[in-house]
């Protein structure tokens, strides 16, 4: 493989898989309920399969995104299709939820910010205990569009070192409501070497 | 039945009267349609990244504004299309995040993808008759041998023709 090979790789399957951990335990207190998580799937995706991720490059989703500084750079980008977009908020603000609004209200935009706050911080905390380095991260921006426009933030960021990208899937199931989320952990290029320093892997 | 080809990320194709390409959801990527009308030859690309000469990793040549352009003018005058006929169009480079406001940040990126295609198409003697670029919105293009039409479609910013 291009820039990873399959010991980095695996490196980074497994911050995913304690960062998905914590994630379940910061998202169960925010929502005041157990929340289960499923082991995530870590996934490498060639560029022009990009839309299969989400089910089509029209496909309209949420996305959460962060920059993230300190002793590494990088980006980070979680999306929700509408339907888990909608399953979640109805979770976290049951009140002021309008399921067939067009476009999402101030308070559901905040509210999304927010569990993607959450994640960004169980990730990059997972990220900081394992390699001791400081980390720290951006407020949260928001948009709401096509999945392909959304997904080449990521993708350009992943097009700088190779032919593919590595994405988290992870699925949040509470009750009979599930909310399936895509979360991508993107460190420049430059922060590869440190990162893997740091754990100890790098050649 | 018209052909209709799609052009994903990193990716390039021609076609020839009346058939169309298609590229759906650009945001950050730049998408250059170029026309030779005479011959009704049409080219897209889908570049993701402005300069193959930054990059260690550069095979995949399709990816970068600098050397696409080149590879799609080839490839349409192996369909008879020829180079001083040629004429541009370019669409996308949306900032999708446009609250992030740091100057070093990589969302600047669809500017940098828009000047760097303007520039090879400028260096080249190629006109760009025609362009929908920036933003914070994503698009998807369609492009028609017959005419050199280039069809944009939004979520919530409206459907034009350039």
């Amino acid at each position: 493989m291009d820039f990873l090979d399959g010991m980095q790789l695996d490196v980074l399957k497994e911050i995913g898989n304690i960062g998905a951990g914590n994630a379940a335990t910061s998202l169960s207190k925010l929502l005041s309920r157990r929340v289960g998580m499923n082991v995530p799937e870590v996934k490498l995706i060639q560029f022009n399969q990009v839309e299969m991720v989400v089910g089509g490059a029209e496909t309209l989703v949420a996305g959460v995104y962060f920059e993230f500084s300190g002793d590494i750079q990088g980006t980070i980008l979680f999306i929700l299709d509408r339907a888990s977009a909608n399953n979640l908020l109805f979770l976290l603000i049951p009140n002021d939820f309008a399921e067939y609004d067009e476009d999402f209200s101030p308070l559901e935009r905040s509210a999304l910010q927010e569990v993607g706050n959450i994640l960004a911080g169980a990730y990059l905390g997972s990220l900081s205990v394992m390699t001791g380095l400081t980390i720290k991260h951006s407020t949260p921006a928001f948009a709401y569009d096509m999945a392909g426009a959304i997904l080449s933030v990521p993708m350009i960021e992943f097009g700088q070192m190779g032919e593919y990208a590595l994405f988290i899937e992870n699925v949040f199931i509470d009750g009979s409501s599930k909310i399936k989320g895509n979360f991508f952990l993107m460190p420049n290029v430059d922060s590869y070497p440190i990162i893997l320093e740091a754990l100890g892997v790098y050649k | 039945m018209i052909e209709r080809i799609k052009v994903g990320m990193a990716d390039f194709n021609v076609v020839k009267s009346p058939g169309i390409l298609v590229t759906l959801g650009l945001g950050s990527c730049v998408g250059i349609a170029l026309y030779d009308a005479q011959v009704k030859v049409a080219g897209l690309s889908h570049i993701m990244l402005p300069s193959s000469k930054q990059i260690k990793n550069n095979q995949n040549k399709a990816k970068f504004a600098d050397t696409a352009i080149l590879l799609l003018i080839e490839k349409m005058m192996t369909m008879g299309a020829q180079k001083d006929r040629i004429k541009a169009k370019i669409v996308g480079g949306a900032q999708m995040f446009s609250s992030i406001n740091n100057k070093n940040s990589l969302l600047k990126i669809g500017e940098r993808n828009v000047n760097a295609a303007l520039e090879v198409l400028n260096s080249l003697n190629i006109p760009v008759i025609g362009r929908d670029t920036g933003g914070n919105y994503g698009r998807s293009i369609e492009l028609y041998a017959d005419t050199g039409i280039l069809l944009v479609k939004t979520i919530g910013h409206g459907i034009k023709e350039i």
